[in-house]
């Protein structure tokens, strides 16, 4: 039997009583309301059917976790209803309820057990446990002796240990070593190719594109796109480029995925924007393909006379790493004698040979060779975009190498 | 409710596990390991003992052991110490596993199963503690401690039916769980563990058929001490209270449960 799950309806508030004392009296007067309600979610509905692999997306607070949550019961409904037919597992949050004093046995049979099932069914199931952990020795070891990837190998294999009907899986994924991170897509692939329906709950298109047959696109508490996977990414490729754009007076902010978003400047010249588009369509980008054609256009407007203007560009990774970086005073494009009111449009078309990641684009306009002098104005991660690897042969690293094997047999 | 057992049995086998996994870790790290949940209890009964002994010891008529007073306090405090670990641990039990609650979806009634669970592995524990202390000091008790089980069982209930309901009121208004020990406090000295009931005055007596407590604690002095069967007066009419307690406990649990995941 496989899984399936409809969703019809759903919505989820929270209230607000004014008063706990007025909480508690509704309970048992039904007549009592609350002060105010505040949906998270509303009208949420939709279908997973047998062996259907269905992605949700969305920004922070558009209520996929909620979502996950009400699904998973461990929150109620406000409205509407949850249908499960099969047994569901779900890996919200890997290592939940482990006891660091405890050994990666001990703590396996605890989760297990947590997740409803047997001591039998536990017994059968360890040695499987034990082999797709591969922590080896330490198996028998307190997990504080852990480091975090080992304990998460433990928890996903625990997680995963009973062929579920429905899987649900929430970024858990994104933890462990490369080669973990592989053996639990192998796992979930092979899951999906059983006939377990699944349900991907990401921030990773490039997980999305890869393992879901539908995507569902959440914003705001509601549904909306539910379709093919490339049509709802692309969508919520636009959606995010706009909102970068529109949140431009913030000065600092975390943003989401965690890059820290800074402005300074002097205010001679501004950033009016700084996009990253496709070079064929002119479409604004949050997703760029390996080998794609794109450009990243930045309008500066001005608003004193300026001698010298120099654009400079960074491009880092995730963990900060400078991945390229140059500006128009090294390739001798220094523009001379600006003058107030003018706008600017700087061009860079490039062709997107970096790895699979995500990557942050910084920008400063200032006068000579580096910034240190005349700093008008500098942004740093102010426009970001995931990488992936759709078309091209599979590799690792942050560049996308034009490099072929050449295998002949000698002798 | 039926739903609320069905669950607790479903996960039975996660409940035992966890009051294992519980004791295991409470003491994995430590020298002594599960002596300590005996010696914490023990050294109470030892500063009362010491502290109080000369003022109180000559007053337990009826009893002729030298060491009656040392064995007064560990009876009252076998009981005192089952109820009190209960209550305290139902207090901050949903917000003490807030994230588990958050992340999975299993009976919350399991939690408090869990804790009563370990409570009385300990109680026990502390029980054959207490008998072999008894044995060294020369007091054998006799037949009397067939009734224990029963006295266990309602104190139990009582427990839990005090501690599951302030659990949950607790997520909701964090106030109980400052007052609820203060008055635990309260309740440890309007007892008669370390002293004696008639030493209270007259005047003031009639205040204590409001302590349920009294008829339990008194019921453990009569099965330990004094080797005669507990008033079964009182403790019918503890059961009763710890019964209607139970049951509004449940009640207030099944309809905050909804709700309380929300809290935490």
């Amino acid at each position: 039997m496989s899984g399936e799950l409809h969703v019809q309806n759903l919505g989820k508030s929270y209230r607000q009583w004014g008063s706990e004392l007025r909480r508690v009296a509704s309970w048992f007067v039904p007549s009592i309301a609350p002060r105010e309600e505040h949906w998270v979610l509303k009208d949420v509905s939709f279908s997973i059917g047998p062996g259907e692999a269905v992605g949700i997306v969305g920004q922070n607070g558009a209520g996929k976790s909620t979502l996950l949550k009400l699904i998973t019961g461990t929150t109620v409904p406000t409205q509407g209803k949850v249908q499960v037919h099969g047994r569901v597992a779900a890996i919200l949050e890997l290592g939940m309820g482990f006891s660091p004093d405890l050994t990666g046995r001990q703590n396996a049979y605890h989760s297990a057990g947590l997740m409803g099932y047997s001591q039998a069914d536990i017994e059968r199931a360890m040695p499987e446990i034990e082999a797709f952990a591969e922590v080896g020795e330490y198996f028998d070891q307190a997990v504080r002796t852990y480091s975090s990837g080992m304990q998460m190998r433990v928890a996903f294999s625990v997680a995963t240990a009973f062929k579920p009907d429905l899987l649900i899986v929430d970024e858990a994924l994104s933890v462990g070593d490369s080669y973990f991170q592989h053996k639990s897509f192998d796992r979930i692939r092979q899951y999906r190719s059983e006939g377990v329906s699944i349900m991907l709950v990401t921030h990773s298109m490039s997980d999305v594109r890869t393992l879901c047959d539908r995507v569902i696109l959440l914003d705001k508490g509601l549904v909306l796109k539910d379709g093919q996977p490339d049509e709802v990414v692309d969508y919520y490729n636009s959606l995010i480029a706009t909102k970068e754009n529109a949140k431009f007076t913030v000065e600092q902010r975390r943003e989401k995925n965690g890059w820290m978003l800074t402005k300074s400047g002097t205010g001679e010249a501004r950033i009016k924007s700084l996009r990253l588009l496709d070079a064929a369509s002119g479409n604004d980008l949050a997703v760029v393909q390996v080998g794609q054609a794109v450009e990243l256009r930045l309008e500066a407007s001005i608003h004193t006379d300026i001698p010298q203007l120099v654009l400079g560009y960074r491009i880092s990774d995730k963990q900060g790493h400078v991945v390229w970086g140059t500006n128009t005073w090294h390739t001798h494009q220094i523009r001379l004698n600006v003058k107030s009111d003018e706008v600017i449009v700087f061009r860079l078309p490039f062709t997107c040979t970096l790895g699979q990641g995500s990557y942050s684009v910084s920008a400063a306009l200032h006068s000579t060779d580096s910034h240190l002098v005349d700093n008008y104005a500098w942004v740093d991660n102010q426009l970001i975009f995931d990488v992936i690897n759709v078309d091209e042969d599979f590799f690792i690293g942050s560049s996308w190498l034009d490099a072929h094997f050449v295998i002949s047999s000698e002798g | 409710m039926k739903a609320i057992l069905l669950a607790a049995w479903r996960y039975r086998f996660f409940i035992i596990s966890s009051i294992k996994t519980e004791l295991r870790t409470k003491f994995i790290r430590s020298r002594l390991g599960g002596l300590w949940m005996i010696l914490n209890p023990l050294a109470q009964v030892l500063i009362f003992a010491f502290v109080l002994s000369a003022v109180l010891s000559a007053k337990l008529p009826g009893i002729d052991n030298q060491y009656a007073y040392a064995i007064y306090l560990m009876a009252g405090i076998l009981g005192w110490s089952l109820f009190s670990e209960i209550v305290n641990r139902c207090l901050t039990l949903f917000i003490d596993n807030g994230n588990i609650l958050k992340k999975l979806a299993f009976p919350k009634i399991a939690l408090p199963l869990i804790v009563t669970g370990s409570a009385l592995v300990n109680n026990l524990l502390l029980f054959v503690a207490i008998l072999a202390i008894f044995g060294v000091l020369g007091h054998t008790p006799s037949t009397a401690l067939i009734w224990l089980p029963v006295l266990m069982v309602v104190t139990i209930a009582l427990a839990i039916g005090l501690g599951l309901g302030f659990g949950v009121l607790n997520v909701f208004m964090r106030d109980i769980g400052q007052v609820v020990p203060v008055v635990m406090q309260f309740l440890f000295w309007f007892t008669p563990v370390v002293y004696m009931v008639n030493i209270i005055p007259e005047k003031y007596r009639g205040w204590l058929v409001l302590n349920p407590l009294i008829p339990i604690v008194t019921g453990y002095q009569d099965v330990l001490l004094y080797n005669r069967a507990p008033n079964w007066a009182g403790l019918g009419e503890v059961a009763i209270v710890a019964v209607v307690l139970l049951v509004f406990s449940l009640l207030i649990f099944r309809k905050a449960s909804p709700e309380m995941v929300d809290q935490l």
